[in-house]
């Protein structure tokens, strides 16, 4: 058995190495710091946060949703309003990331290797409207009922609509609630792990060379 | 703040003080505000769905004629196509390239056996007129049949609503007339849409059936227009009333309202196609030559680093 104080580049097997790993790549300094550039000032950065913040409150009002049931929001006064913290924290979720997104295509943030940083990105935002589209397929009202009829044609024309049925409540309920938000709260997690990793983009300079 | 130097990627350049889990909690501190405001004074939308019941109890005559479509199979539901039927009504292609006909049946569904002959064959029992109509129009030929269903569905525009009950001129229809009459009965009580979910398993939570056979007739568009919803209304984009909806399917929506997309037989195709290529796109910014050097043209990074290009160093 290892000393609990022995140094941790003598960690031994697959934990001790997975442990070195994350300690080289993640470090906790990195992930946490307490210092920043100093053109982190810049109010671009909010955009991010915001973000995270109305993701944050759109899952936790999606919970209490998911718990009471597809159907309690239409008969009860407190579902309702549940459903409007839900419709709100969403459209703010997508105004804050839209704004999020050209904030970082204005700064050409994929600069100094940062491009899977923007590529993960702009998958969260496709996976994203996956997530509100099957949210709106399963309000049970007249509003989903007129999206599924019509979406159906262009799913159906894309071949797609022969193992994603807009037309079956019971599947896009479940993609909605489980499948859809841990995709992209994972996504989300990498997105945020990638930024802390490399750091926030350096200042645009107006150089010649391309914003590779 | 005060700046300083430190180690990792901060290493090479000037920092400040900065408290990430603050400005977090701040973030969702403001952004819940924010929520509780618009959910509190605006609530969120939620217009009743229609129901097969509601369709036959207010547009009795559109019900009656979309059976009968149903029966004759010119419906859009009858010669869809894949993933439902064997049609070829609703498939898309561009050349040889139809993913849809390639996909195939998926998701079976026989109009006239599915959302007419089958319910009133379940309401039959007990019922000897019914029962008697229903065997007379299995025993046709589908010559006769196709004869009735074509004289029934001209003599059905001309059709009144009287006591509930839809009245077409005298003619030869055969047992229509007394089938459409039962199927608008059952639909009026509510039974239809029971009938329509009936899959043979206790539960059921789809409605492909019902939602098919709503789409077949014009209710459900007619309500859709007056909800700013259709296709040429930027309708996949918008909500009922004035809430704001899926507003970030502008460009998808886009591309339904100019040509060749909105005069084209396969537009669903072509845009669904056309999104596909942005998308990769945007995934591919970072290496698509002019799209990312874009940018450094504008001057708009002047204005994220106002203070930088100001001072050209750290910001107070």
């Amino acid at each position: 058995m290892r000393e609990a104080s022995a140094p941790d580049q003598e960690a031994m097997g697959w934990t001790g190495a997975l442990r070195r790993y994350l300690a080289r790549r993640l470090p906790l300094e990195n992930l946490l710091p307490e210092r920043q550039p100093y053109y982190v000032g810049s109010w671009v950065y909010v955009f991010g946060v915001i973000t995270i913040a109305a993701l944050v409150w759109t899952i936790l009002s999606g919970v209490v949703l998911a718990f009471f049931g597809p159907q309690w929001w239409h008969v009860s006064g407190v579902g309702r309003f549940f459903n409007s913290l839900h419709f709100w924290s969403v459209q703010l979720f997508f105004v804050f990331m839209v704004l999020h997104l050209w904030g970082q295509y204005f700064a050409a943030a994929w600069r100094d290797g940062r491009a899977p940083t923007w590529m993960i990105g702009a998958v969260i935002f496709l996976v994203s409207i996956l997530a509100a589209f099957t949210g709106y397929l399963v309000q049970e009202n007249f509003d989903s009922q007129w999206i599924a009829v019509n979406a159906k044609d262009a799913v159906n024309s894309a071949g797609i609509g022969s193992f994603f049925n807009v037309l079956n409540f019971g599947q896009m309920y479940g993609l909605h609630v489980m499948l859809v938000p841990v995709a992209v709260t994972i996504l989300v997690t990498v997105h945020i792990v990638q930024v802390r990793m490399r750091g926030v983009v350096e200042p645009l300079e107006q150089r010649k060379e391309s914003a590779r | 703040m005060s700046t300083d130097s430190t180690t990792g990627y901060r290493a090479s350049v000037p920092t400040v003080t900065y408290d990430l889990v603050k400005e977090l909690a701040l973030a969702l501190v403001g952004t819940l505000a924010l929520v509780l405001l618009l959910s509190l004074v605006l609530s969120s939308p939620d217009v009743a769905p229609v129901t097969i019941q509601s369709w036959a109890q207010k547009q009795p005559v559109d019900f009656v004629t979309t059976a009968v479509a149903e029966l004759a199979g010119n419906s859009t539901s009858a010669d869809y196509g894949p993933p439902y039927n064997d049609g070829s009504g609703s498939v898309q292609r561009i050349g040889f390239f139809s993913p849809q006909a390639w996909a195939g049946v998926h998701e079976p569904v026989d109009s006239a056996q599915d959302f007419v002959l089958q319910p009133l064959e379940r309401a039959a029992a007990g019922n000897p007129e019914l029962s008697e109509s229903l065997s007379a129009y299995r025993g046709a030929a589908e010559k006769q049949r196709q004869g009735w269903l074509e004289a029934y569905g001209k003599a059905l525009k001309d059709a009144k609503v009287e006591d509930g009950r839809v009245v077409v001129a005298d003619g030869d229809y055969g047992p229509l007339p007394i089938m459409m009459r039962h199927l608008l009965e059952i639909a009026r009580a509510g039974g239809l849409d029971g009938y329509l979910l009936a899959s043979g398993h206790f539960y059921q939570t789809d409605y492909t059936r019902p939602l098919l056979f709503l789409g077949d007739g014009s209710y459900l568009a007619s309500l859709a227009e007056d909800q700013h919803l259709l296709g040429n209304q930027w309708g996949m984009m918008n909500e009922t009333g004035n809430y704001p909806g899926q507003s970030w399917l502008w460009l998808y929506t886009l591309w339904y309202q100019v040509p060749p997309y909105n005069g084209a037989a396969n537009a669903d195709l072509l845009v669904v196609l056309t999104m596909a290529v942005l998308s990769l796109g945007l995934v591919l910014v970072p290496f698509i030559p002019v799209v990312k050097d874009i940018p450094r043209w504008l001057p708009v990074y002047r204005l994220i680093w106002r203070s930088h290009h100001a001072g050209g160093g750290p910001q107070s």
